[in-house]
């Protein structure tokens, strides 16, 4: 049977991941330090986990009400009053999704016809393209700049609008950069769009891992507030990553029609992990404040370390990345992280992964430990003092 | 301050260099303020921790209750110094409650520790009864958990 004549157009179109082929000969490998996989290395604190095998005890085994269970949405509208100043009804505002990437999907497909553009900040996480080509959508990609400490401006912004716009996409604090954007920075964005009909996709996945600065929502902006959707999750700020978990909050008649598409499409999320994140966000702050402190240390270790060794690297001042550049060994990104891999054992991932604007770029997650990091150093200056410097 | 005594409390190998990256402060300084901890007794040492069981030296650990009548102008101080000064003695502690002093002796038998109970640590003048606990399995000391834990495996290879 020939396949290819049955699967749908838009799924064709994805490319799959192009660094599969980097993780296969990882795979083969002993003694390979990764800091390629942008996950916490915490294990989810003792309490939280206790109280998903409570409820797992108590044999609240059945489904919730689609949009999540009543306790938790009422316990995230405190948390986001609490935490970044924001008010949501929490029967209306609040959907508990499956981790932040069904709350990302879910407001794609409810937001963009077919030939509508979407604006999509790049570096950024990879799944914001596919979805919207899914829908038939348009991504139209913004290339974010070193200069700009790689956050997207007004004037950029400006230059991507067109009359086909219907979403732009807020990916701060930003995964692989670590940027983040400031309230002076959105209120120059809101200045942008606010008399025209674009809607804004806040993930904002990173919100509690920000350094120096408190996250700024857009939906802190009066303007922006009545167009945004603000996606987030557990798995970043309480390491519960496996838990799959996450929530969007936004206006009630779009969180209407996303939770329309939630329940046939997914019905409710995993009801261990709603009671998991119910004693989270009631008694967690502790352990996030924590947790952020523990990256906060190696974020200004592995910084000081890359600029050490010669490495050009913006400050990251949110998520747990850094985002070196490596343009001046004349290498591209991929050639560096496979040469890295293959002469010295360290798995970092090239920019380019990550869109366009990625390329002479690489990501290192620094979610690791001390030992593992100054190996990594130690063995990233061997690779780097071997190459020869472009000039 | 706090945050270098946090550093050190998690791993005590990490090198003022190590430290002052992670502090954004200068080697130096890191320097200059664990010399001043050490000075003012903060920082007491740095000790490995070792999990004897899983070594080929045999000793136990038992945990002491000791019940002892305070002394005028010297409270419980000159009764613990007595016992402290004992190298079996590994921690000891004024505690509230139905005891006056908790103390943890370590040896290398069942029978070191009872001799020592008998012959020193109950005859000292004061000390009016002991109470004496062997532990059997530590699974967790000073915030470590005795045995490794499990890695997941089949982990995402890249978010």
């Amino acid at each position: 049977m020939n396949y290819q004549s049955v699967l749908s157009n838009a799924v064709q179109q994805i490319n799959p991941s192009g660094i599969r082929k980097f993780f296969d000969i990882m795979a083969e490998m002993d003694d390979v330090i990764s800091l390629g996989v942008g996950e916490p290395d915490f294990v989810t604190p003792w309490h939280i986990r206790d109280n998903g095998i409570y409820s797992l005890e108590k044999g609240f085994t059945k489904y919730t009400s689609n949009a999540g269970m009543k306790e938790l949405r009422r316990e995230l509208s405190l948390y986001m009053k609490r935490r970044f100043d924001l008010t949501y009804e929490p029967m209306k505002e609040i959907l508990i999704t499956v981790g932040g990437s069904e709350a990302i999907d879910l407001t794609i497909r409810a937001l963009v016809n077919p030939g509508e553009e979407v604006i999509i900040p790049v570096p950024s996480f990879v799944c914001y393209g596919p979805i919207v080509t899914l829908c038939g959508g348009v991504p139209v990609f913004l290339e974010t700049k070193a200069e700009n400490e790689f956050r997207i401006t007004a004037e950029e912004l400006k230059a991507v609008i067109t009359d086909k716009t219907k979403l732009l996409i807020l990916p701060f604090p930003n995964n692989p950069t670590g940027a983040v954007m400031e309230k002076h920075h959105l209120e120059e964005i809101a200045e942008v769009i606010k008399d025209t009909n674009i809607m804004v996709l806040s993930d904002e996945i990173y919100s509690e891992l920000t350094y120096g600065s408190t996250h700024c929502s857009p939906a802190n902006i009066p303007e922006l507030y009545p167009r945004t959707i603000v996606v987030n999750g557990f798995s970043k700020s309480y390491a519960m990553t496996g838990w799959r978990l996450g929530y969007a909050c936004g206006p009630a008649p779009i969180m209407e029609q996303m939770t329309k598409i939630h329940q046939f499409a997914i019905m409710c999320a995993p009801t261990a992990s709603q009671y998991a994140a119910i004693e989270a966000v009631r008694n967690g702050d502790a352990d996030i404040d924590e947790m952020r402190e523990d990256y906060n240390r190696r974020r200004r270790f592995v910084l000081e370390g890359l600029r050490d060794l010669g490495m050009e690297t913006f400050e990251p001042k949110g998520a747990f990345y850094i985002f070196p550049s490596i343009k001046k060994w004349g290498l591209s990104s991929d050639e560096f992280c496979e040469t890295l891999l293959s002469k010295q054992k360290v798995a970092v991932i090239s920019g380019s992964a990550f869109g366009p604007g990625g390329e002479g770029f690489v990501r290192i997650c620094y979610a690791s430990s001390l030992a593992n990091l100054q190996e990594a150093l130690d063995r990233i200056r061997v690779f780097v003092e071997s190459l020869p410097v472009k000039d | 301050m706090k945050e270098i005594l946090k550093i050190l409390e998690n791993d005590c190998r990490t090198t003022p260099a190590q430290i002052a990256a992670m502090l954004g402060m200068t080697e130096e300084a890191v320097k200059a303020e664990i010399e001043r901890l050490e000075k003012e007794e903060v920082l007491l040492g740095y000790k490995a921790l070792v999990n004897w069981d899983k070594s080929d030296k045999e000793q136990v650990t038992a945990w002491i209750e000791v019940k002892v009548t305070p002394q005028r102008g010297f409270g419980f101080d000159r009764i613990a110094e007595r016992i402290y000064q004992y190298d079996e003695v590994e921690s000891l502690y004024l505690m509230s409650g139905t005891y006056d002093l908790a103390v943890t002796v370590t040896g290398k038998t069942m029978m070191d520790i009872s001799m020592f109970v008998a012959q020193k640590l109950s005859t000292i003048e004061g000390v009016n009864s002991t109470a004496t606990y062997f532990i059997m399995n530590k699974y967790k000391e000073k915030g470590h958990i005795c045995r490794a834990l499990p890695e997941q495996e089949e982990r995402m290879m890249f978010v």
